[in-house]
C-alpha cells in the first residue's frame, strides 16, 4: 500500500532524528557549547534530509506508476478498446481499475476479469520496486546526513534553509492556486464572448438566459441570444441591494464600534465584543429564511397598510438582512482600528477642554479613516459576493430598478441558477455563467485596491 | 461648618499671598492603592513651579488632578480640595470642559493632531467657538504660533502636517495649541523628556518667556531643568510633598534631608 510505505518512511525518519540527536551530544561530549547547532538541529536536519526527498521521490513514482498501469491496459487490450467509443473505454479502464482493488464493478466480463489480474500484478511489482528504491534512498540520505554529523556541522543553517524552503512552496500554491481560477475564468469567458457580444454583455439591460434556449439543440448561436444577456439589471440588482445593506451595517456597526472602543467599560465590551462577532458565524442560509419568512411579510404588511404595492420578495428585506449581516465585519474592524488610534491623542484633545464626542469626530474617527474606509470595503465586497440571502429573499426575477419594495436580482443569484439543472456545460448559458464571475471578480479586486490605495495613502497619518 | 471657615480662611489668604492655585490634602487612589497622601501646594501666579521628585513619587499624578484629567481614568478616585482662583475645581457646579480651558495640558510625548500645523492650533478655538470667523481664528493661530516661538519656521508650511515636524518643533506646536484656548495656567507633563539638548534648550527659553502671561506647573526629571526654569520647587517622595519652596532655597539650602539626597544624586 502507498500510504504504509509513508508511514514506514516517517517512522524511520523519526528513528533516525533521535539517532542524531544523540551522536550529536555524543559527539559534544563535556563540552556541549562547542556545537555549531543545537543536537535537536542535527535530529531535525537529519529527519528533513530522509523525509524531503523521500516523499518527492514517492509522489513522483505513484504519478509514474499510474500512468504506467493504463498504458500497459491500452496497449494489452487495444482491440478491445478500439472497438469501443470513448466514454465506454474510460468506463472499461474504471471497471478493471476497480476489480484490481477487490471492489465490485458495473459489468463484468472475461477481458475485465483477465485486464484486472494485469494490473494487479503490475501493482503489487510497483510496490516492490518503489519500495525497494525508497527504502534504499532513505537509508543513502539518512547515511549521508547522520556521517556529517561533526563539531562544526551548520544543521541549524541548513534546517531554517529547508523551513524556508517549504514556506515559499506554501505560498506558491497559494498564488498558483488563484491564478488557476482567474485563467479558468478568463478562458470560459473568452468562450462565451466569442457567442454574445462583450458589449452586449456588458450594457444590454435586458436579461433572460432562459428564452435563449426556447428552441433545441442550435439556438445557442441564434442571432438574438446577445439580447437577452444583457447584466446591467444583475448589477444594478447587485448595487441597490448592496448600498440598502451599507445603509445598514455602516452606521449600526461603526457607532457600536465607536461605544465598543470609547465608551463600554471594560466588562462590557468583553462580553459584547464575541456575542457581536456571533452575528458573523450565523450561516448565511438562516439569515437567508429570516429575511424571507420573516422580515419580507412584515415589509410587505407594512407596506400595504400605508398603500404601497410591496411585492413579495424585496430588495429591501433582503438588503436589510444583509445589512444586519455584515454589522460585525463593520464592528469589529473598525473597532480594532480606533482602539489602535494611540491614546496620547485623545489626552490632547481632552487636555484642550474637548469633550468626548468632540475627541471622537474631531481627532479618532479622522485618524482611524483608513482603517474605517478599509472595513467598509471589505463589508461592500462581503456584500456584493452575498448569495444565500439574495436567492431566498429578494427573487430571480432580473428587473431593472431602483424601486427597493420590488423583486430585483443579483450577479451571484445569476451565477446560481445557471449553473443549477441539466445545461451542457458548453451551452451559452453555462459559460455566461463564467462572465459573470470574472466582472464580479474584477469588481471585487477593483474595490480591494481602492482599499489598499487608501490605506496607503493616509497610513502615515499617525506614528 | 469647617470647610465653610476653612473656605474663608482660605479666600483670605489666597488673596493676600496672591495665589492662583490652592490645593489642600490632595488624595489620590487608583482603585485601593494611594498614589497621593494629603499633599498640600500653593501655585503662584506667573511663576514656574517645578514638581521634582524619584519616579513613581505621585508628581505627574498630581499635575492630572489639576485640570482633572485624571477623571478619564475610571479607577481613579481624587479627594481633598484644589481651588482655581479661589474656585473649586472638584465642584459639580463646575464644566470640567471650561476648566481645561483656563488650566491646559502639554505632555510628555509630542501628541500633535494628525492634521495640518493651522487646524492643529485652531482645534482648540474651534471647539470653544473662541473665534467669530475665518480671519479672527487665522489672527488665534498667528498669535499662538508666535508666543510659542515657532511662527517663524512654520508660517510658510501651515497647510503641511503637524506630524511632519520635527520633535521640538512638534512639542512647541502642542505649547501653542494649548496657548490658543487662553489658559490662565499651563501644565506641563516632562515637556523635554522626548527631546534632544537642543529642543530642549529652546523649548526651556519658551517656558521662561511663557511665564510673563501664564502660571506655568512643570513636572520634571531633570534638576537642572528645574534649576534653569523654574522660581519654584516642590520634592515629591513616595506620595508626599517633602518640602517646598522657592527653587534657588531648595537646591542651596534644603530643610528635608531627603530633598538634599535627591538633589545630590544620592537617592532617585
Amino acid at each position: 500500500m502507498p500510504s504504509t510505505a509513508l508511514f514506514v518512511l516517517l517512522v524511520f525518519s523519526l528513528i533516525a532524528f533521535f539517532a542524531a540527536r544523540s551522536k550529536a551530544f555524543a559527539v559534544a561530549g563535556d563540552h556541549i557549547g562547542e556545537l555549531h547547532s543545537r543536537p535537536i538541529y542535527h535530529g531535525a536536519y537529519t529527519t528533513l534530509t530522509i523525509l524531503v526527498p523521500g516523499i518527492i521521490f514517492w509522489l513522483l513514482w505513484n504519478f509514474i506508476a499510474t500512468r504506467w498501469i493504463s498504458a500497459s491496459i491500452s496497449s494489452q487490450f487495444s482491440e478491445t478498446l478500439s472497438s469501443l467509443t470513448l466514454p465506454q473505454q474510460e468506463g472499461f479502464i474504471r471497471d478493471v481499475m476497480t476489480l484490481a482493488s477487490g471492489g465490485v464493478a458495473t459489468f463484468v466480463d472475461e477481458t475485465k476479469i483477465t485486464a484486472a489480474q494485469m494490473v494487479a500484478e503490475i501493482r503489487s511489482r510497483q510496490l516492490w520496486i518503489g519500495g525497494s528504491i525508497l527504502a534504499a534512498l532513505s537509508v543513502v540520505c539518512c547515511w549521508f546526513a547522520y556521517t556529517r554529523i561533526t563539531l562544526k556541522m551548520r544543521a541549524r543553517h541548513r534546517v531554517e534553509q529547508l523551513i524556508r524552503i517549504m514556506l515559499i512552496v506554501c505560498s506558491v500554491v497559494a498564488i498558483l492556486t488563484t491564478l488557476g481560477i482567474v485563467f479558468s475564468l478568463i478562458f470560459e469567458s473568452v468562450r462565451f464572448f466569442g457567442r454574445v457580444s462583450f458589449l452586449d454583455f456588458l450594457f444590454g439591460l435586458h436579461w433572460s438566459p432562459q428564452s435563449a434556449f426556447e428552441g433545441a439543440g442550435s439556438e445557442a448561436i441564434s442571432a438574438d441570444n446577445s439580447k437577452v444577456f444583457g447584466a446591467i439589471p444583475l448589477f444594478a440588482g447587485t448595487l441597490l441591494i448592496t448600498f440598502i445593506a451599507m445603509c445598514v451595517a455602516a452606521p449600526v456597526g461603526l457607532m457600536s464600534a465607536i461605544y465598543l472602543s470609547d465608551y463600554a467599560s471594560q466588562g462590557f465590551r468583553r462580553i459584547a465584543k464575541p456575542v457581536l462577532e456571533v452575528l458573523a458565524g450565523v450561516p448565511t442560509v438562516v439569515y437567508g429564511f429570516f429575511a424571507a419568512l420573516t422580515v419580507a411579510p412584515a415589509i410587505r404588511g407594512w407596506g400595504e397598510s400605508i398603500g404601497l404595492d410591496v411585492s413579495s420578495e424585496s430588495a429591501l428585506a433582503a438588503g436589510l438582512v444583509m445589512g444586519i449581516m455584515i454589522i460585525p465585519f463593520v464592528s469589529s474592524l473598525s473597532d480594532d482600528v480606533i482602539n489602535a488610534v494611540p491614546q496620547s491623542l485623545r489626552d490632547g484633545s481632552a487636555g484642550l477642554g474637548a469633550t468626548k464626542s468632540e475627541t471622537i469626530r474631531k481627532v479618532v474617527l479622522p485618524a482611524a479613516l483608513p482603517g474605517i474606509v478599509s472595513a467598509m470595503l471589505l463589508a461592500v465586497s462581503r456584500a456584493v459576493g452575498e448569495t444565500m440571502i439574495v436567492v431566498m429573499a429578494a427573487g430571480l426575477a432580473a428587473n431593472l430598478t431602483i424601486n427597493p419594495l420590488e423583486a430585483v436580482t443579483t450577479v451571484t443569484v445569476q451565477i446560481v441558477t445557471l449553473l443549477v439543472g441539466d445545461q451542457e456545460f458548453d451551452s451559452a448559458k453555462t459559460l455566461a455563467a463564467f462572465a459573470l464571475g470574472l466582472i464580479l471578480f474584477f469588481i471585487t479586486l477593483a474595490l480591494n485596491i481602492v482599499a489598499l490605495r487608501v490605506v496607503q495613502k493616509y497610513r502615515e497619518q499617525y506614528d | 461648618m469647617d470647610t465653610l471657615v476653612d473656605n474663608i480662611i482660605a479666600e483670605a489668604s489666597g488673596k493676600e499671598a496672591n495665589i492662583k492655585m490652592r490645593c489642600r490634602d490632595v488624595s489620590v487612589f487608583y482603585a485601593e492603592k494611594q498614589a497621593l497622601n494629603e499633599v498640600n501646594l500653593d501655585i503662584k501666579p506667573k511663576q514656574v513651579t517645578a514638581l521634582i521628585g524619584p519616579s513613581g513619587c505621585g508628581k505627574s499624578t498630581f499635575l492630572r488632578c489639576l485640570n482633572r484629567m485624571n477623571d478619564t481614568i475610571d479607577i481613579c478616585r481624587v479627594t481633598g480640595e484644589i481651588l482655581l482662583d479661589n474656585e473649586d475645581i472638584y465642584d459639580p457646579s463646575i464644566d470640567v470642559v471650561d476648566l481645561r480651558a483656563d488650566v491646559g495640558m502639554v505632555f510628555q510625548k509630542p501628541n500633535p493632531f494628525p492634521k495640518s500645523i493651522y487646524e492643529n492650533v485652531a482645534y482648540g478655538p474651534r471647539i470653544h467657538g473662541l473665534a467669530r470667523g475665518k480671519a479672527e481664528l487665522t489672527q488665534i493661530v498667528e498669535k499662538s504660533l508666535k508666543r510659542a516661538g515657532l511662527w517663524e519656521e512654520v508660517k510658510d508650511r501651515l497647510d503641511e502636517p503637524g506630524t511632519g515636524l520635527s520633535g521640538g518643533q512638534q512639542q512647541r506646536l502642542c505649547i501653542a495649541r494649548a496657548i490658543a484656548v487662553s489658559p490662565e495656567v499651563i501644565l506641563m507633563d516632562e515637556p523635554c523628556s522626548a527631546l534632544d539638548p537642543i529642543a530642549t534648550a529652546v523649548v526651556e527659553e519658551l517656558i521662561d518667556e511663557l511665564r510673563q502671561n501664564y502660571t506655568i506647573v512643570i513636572v520634571t526629571h531633570s534638576m537642572q531643568q528645574a534649576a534653569r526654569v523654574s522660581q519654584e520647587t516642590a520634592f515629591f517622595h513616595l506620595g508626599n510633598i517633602v518640602e517646598t519652596g522657592s527653587t534657588d532655597e531648595i537646591f542651596t539650602n534644603p530643610k528635608d534631608p531627603r530633598t538634599e539626597s535627591y538633589i545630590t544624586g544620592r537617592i532617585g
